[in-house]
């Protein structure tokens, strides 16, 4: 039996696209929550009306095409390089809002004096650092944050950390300077952790609106294609797998920024 | 303006910012640190921005971002600095942004030492870094002629959205001479149409180098070299001495040049027609005016402080039509006049011959000597 839609049905909409993300296919894999993390961040700078102010600075890795996604101008900078390009712009524009979208490889291995030094001179830019523990473009080699006894393309038998050391914790790291702001980790496994997600992103442009320096947020994501795993199961291997290498949480909140309600 | 007492470093810096560079980023490396210095204190007095990079890449990579809003931009390093710069210098080009760089060169390759050399024309000349590009390069011979190249360096690397090098040296850096600088221009406060400063108002723009597309990068390729067609038109600069009835003509740029002018001289004093020929624009090369002396010259010299790499550049121009000699000094050595002036007698004295190499001839005798 079919039951036809009352024609004066309405439907009140409850969640649509932010009109900062670009209605275009995703170049992503399935199951990648790079595509979660660009909603967050389009979703923040519509809701602070930061569109027409907004300059972005992609990166080299799965995210250097992020400026396909976000109708707000962008720049894509050199392997590693996108906080110096995001110092250059911001110093040129320091009314407008700057903020690099950088994979682990980028930020943490081949970036790492550029991000340290951004993050020491409290450079006013906001950084979001996709940590999905291996380079995802080039085909799941061993990233920085790989973590111990991983099997990756490059650590075949599992990360041995008396051969190839032992993974970095950015966020910790960072918020040993002085010069940050707001530096936080968060996870997009899960509908709650995304929230938080979405909050810690909200900070960190917050901090920036209001000059208070170099805002930093870690996002654990998943990798399932190079990873080998399912999307579900790649979820699971993040909050089993990364969460305890990675722990979640405000590393530190400068506290002009205690209290603020976002 | 009047003439004062400067020093190259010092009067580079102080014409860029007269030029109405808006931003230096820079690191510090000898023999161009006073550049930095200068800028360091200068800058932020007249509300401009300075900031010292944690390394070249990052100064090139900023100096990068800052381009992409529109705005003059520059930094300066020299010869090891300058290679750390060669990634930044190609996505710069390929993102079709303008900026300056001042390479004062020195002794080298590795760490090399900071006395004054002329080794870095194939990184600058033929672009440095990976990809296909080229860049504008001029080669100042005095502190005066390394303030108005400053200068031009800005006009011409907005003009065309291209980088604009000025390959300069530790002798040039150091020394101080009369001099006198630009008056002070306006900074400019408007921004060109494809600057990234915020889509208010108006559609997004993408500064990017990346083109997945082949058929896509070979336009941009392209687009680049139309460009350079335009710039091999219309910015070529040489400067000529003592060519009208020259039958040896002496080919140097720079430092080499300007030593080379006073062997000029004196060998004039002795009766010889000789005159000089001094490449300001490094890239374009003056191939024209080479190849048109080739109608006079019965021999040419070429004299660098290199192993022969403006060498390469002279012999396509002259393409066999007249035997070329080749005298350098590498290492961070400059050569006296007596040594270029006995060159010249030698060239008088026993013609080079068409068939042979000039570096070739030249390392045999330098061998020889030694």
């Amino acid at each position: 039996m079919v039951t036809a839609i009352a024609p004066e049905t309405t439907y009140e909409k409850v969640y649509e696209r932010p009109r900062i993300l670009i209605e275009v296919h995703t170049h992503y894999c399935p199951g990648c929550t790079h595509g979660v993390a660009h909603r967050l961040i389009a979703e923040v700078l519509e809701e602070m009306g930061l569109r027409e102010r907004t300059i972005g600075v992609a990166s080299v890795g799965c995210s250097v095409f992020a400026y396909n996604y976000f109708d707000v101008d962008f720049v894509e900078a050199p392997h590693g390089r996108a906080p110096a390009m995001a110092t250059g712009i911001k110093r040129m524009l320091p009314d407008r809002i700057v903020f690099t979208y950088q994979g682990d490889g980028d930020l943490a291995s081949i970036g790492m004096g550029e991000i340290i030094h951004t993050a020491a001179r409290g450079e006013n830019i906001t950084v979001i650092f996709i940590n999905n523990a291996n380079y995802g473009m080039t085909g799941g080699q061993m990233a920085p944050t790989t973590i111990p006894g991983q099997r990756t393309t490059t650590t075949p038998n599992g990360r041995d950390v008396r051969r190839s050391g032992f993974p970095i914790r950015m966020a910790e790291m960072l918020a040993t300077l002085e010069g940050p702001s707001y530096v936080a980790r968060r996870s997009l496994h899960d509908p709650r952790n995304i929230r938080l997600a979405k909050k810690a992103i909200r900070m960190a442009f917050e901090a920036q609106v209001r000059g208070l320096g170099f805002s930093f947020v870690e996002l654990l994501s998943t990798c399932p294609t190079n990873w080998g795993l399912s999307p579900i199961e790649a979820m699971q291997w993040v909050e089993e797998m990364m969460i305890p290498v990675f722990p979640l949480g405000e590393f530190k909140v400068v506290p002009e920024l205690k209290g603020l309600r976002v | 303006m009047p003439r004062e007492l400067l020093k190259g470093n010092e009067a580079m810096a102080e014409a860029a910012i007269r030029a109405g560079v808006e931003a230096y980023f820079g690191y510090p490396i000898t023999p161009q640190t006073e550049l930095l210095e200068y800028m360091a204190r200068r800058m932020p007095e007249l509300g401009r921005v300075f900031v010292q990079a944690e390394s070249e890449i990052a100064a090139i990579n900023m100096v990068y971002g800052a381009a992409c809003t529109g705005a003059r931009v520059m930094t300066s390093s020299s010869g090891p600095g300058i290679s750390l710069m060669m990634e930044g210098l190609s996505y710069i080009a390929g993102t079709e942004v303008p900026c300056v760089i001042i390479d004062v060169m020195r002794g080298g390759p590795g760490l090399g030492n900071i006395a004054p050399s002329q080794g870095d024309y194939h990184q600058i000349v033929r672009g440095g870094g990976h990809g296909d590009y080229r860049v504008i390069t001029l080669a100042p011979a005095t502190v005066q002629e390394a303030i108005d190249l400053t200068v031009l360096a800005f006009d011409l690397a907005e003009k065309y959205r291209t980088i604009a090098v000025v390959l300069t040296d530790g002798s040039i850096g150091q020394m101080m001479e009369p001099a006198e600088l630009p008056p002070m221009r306006e900074v400019p406060r408007t921004r060109p149409e494809w600057a990234v400063t915020g889509a208010q108002g108006r559609p997004r723009r993408v500064l990017t180098s990346i083109y997945l597309d082949p058929y896509e990068e070979e336009k941009t390729n392209q687009r680049l070299l139309e460009r350079w067609r335009q710039i091999q038109a219309h910015e070529v600069r040489y400067r000529e001495y003592y060519l009208d009835d020259a039958e040896i003509v002496v080919v140097g740029f720079g430092i080499a040049g300007r030593v080379a002018l006073s062997a000029v001289r004196a060998a004039r004093a002795e009766g010889i027609r000789v005159g000089l020929l001094r490449p300001i624009t490094l890239s374009p090369f003056p191939y024209a005016a080479i190849e048109a002396l080739c109608r006079q010259a019965r021999a040419f010299l070429v004299v660098e402080m290199n192993a022969g790499q403006m060498l390469e550049d002279v012999m396509l121009a002259v393409a066999r039509r007249v035997p070329v000699a080749f005298y350098g000094r590498m290492g961070g050595v400059v050569p006296f006049p007596d040594e270029i002036l006995e060159e010249i007698r030698r060239v008088v004295r026993q013609p080079p011959r068409l068939e042979e190499d000039p570096r070739e001839a030249w390392f045999q005798r330098w061998s020889l000597a030694r």
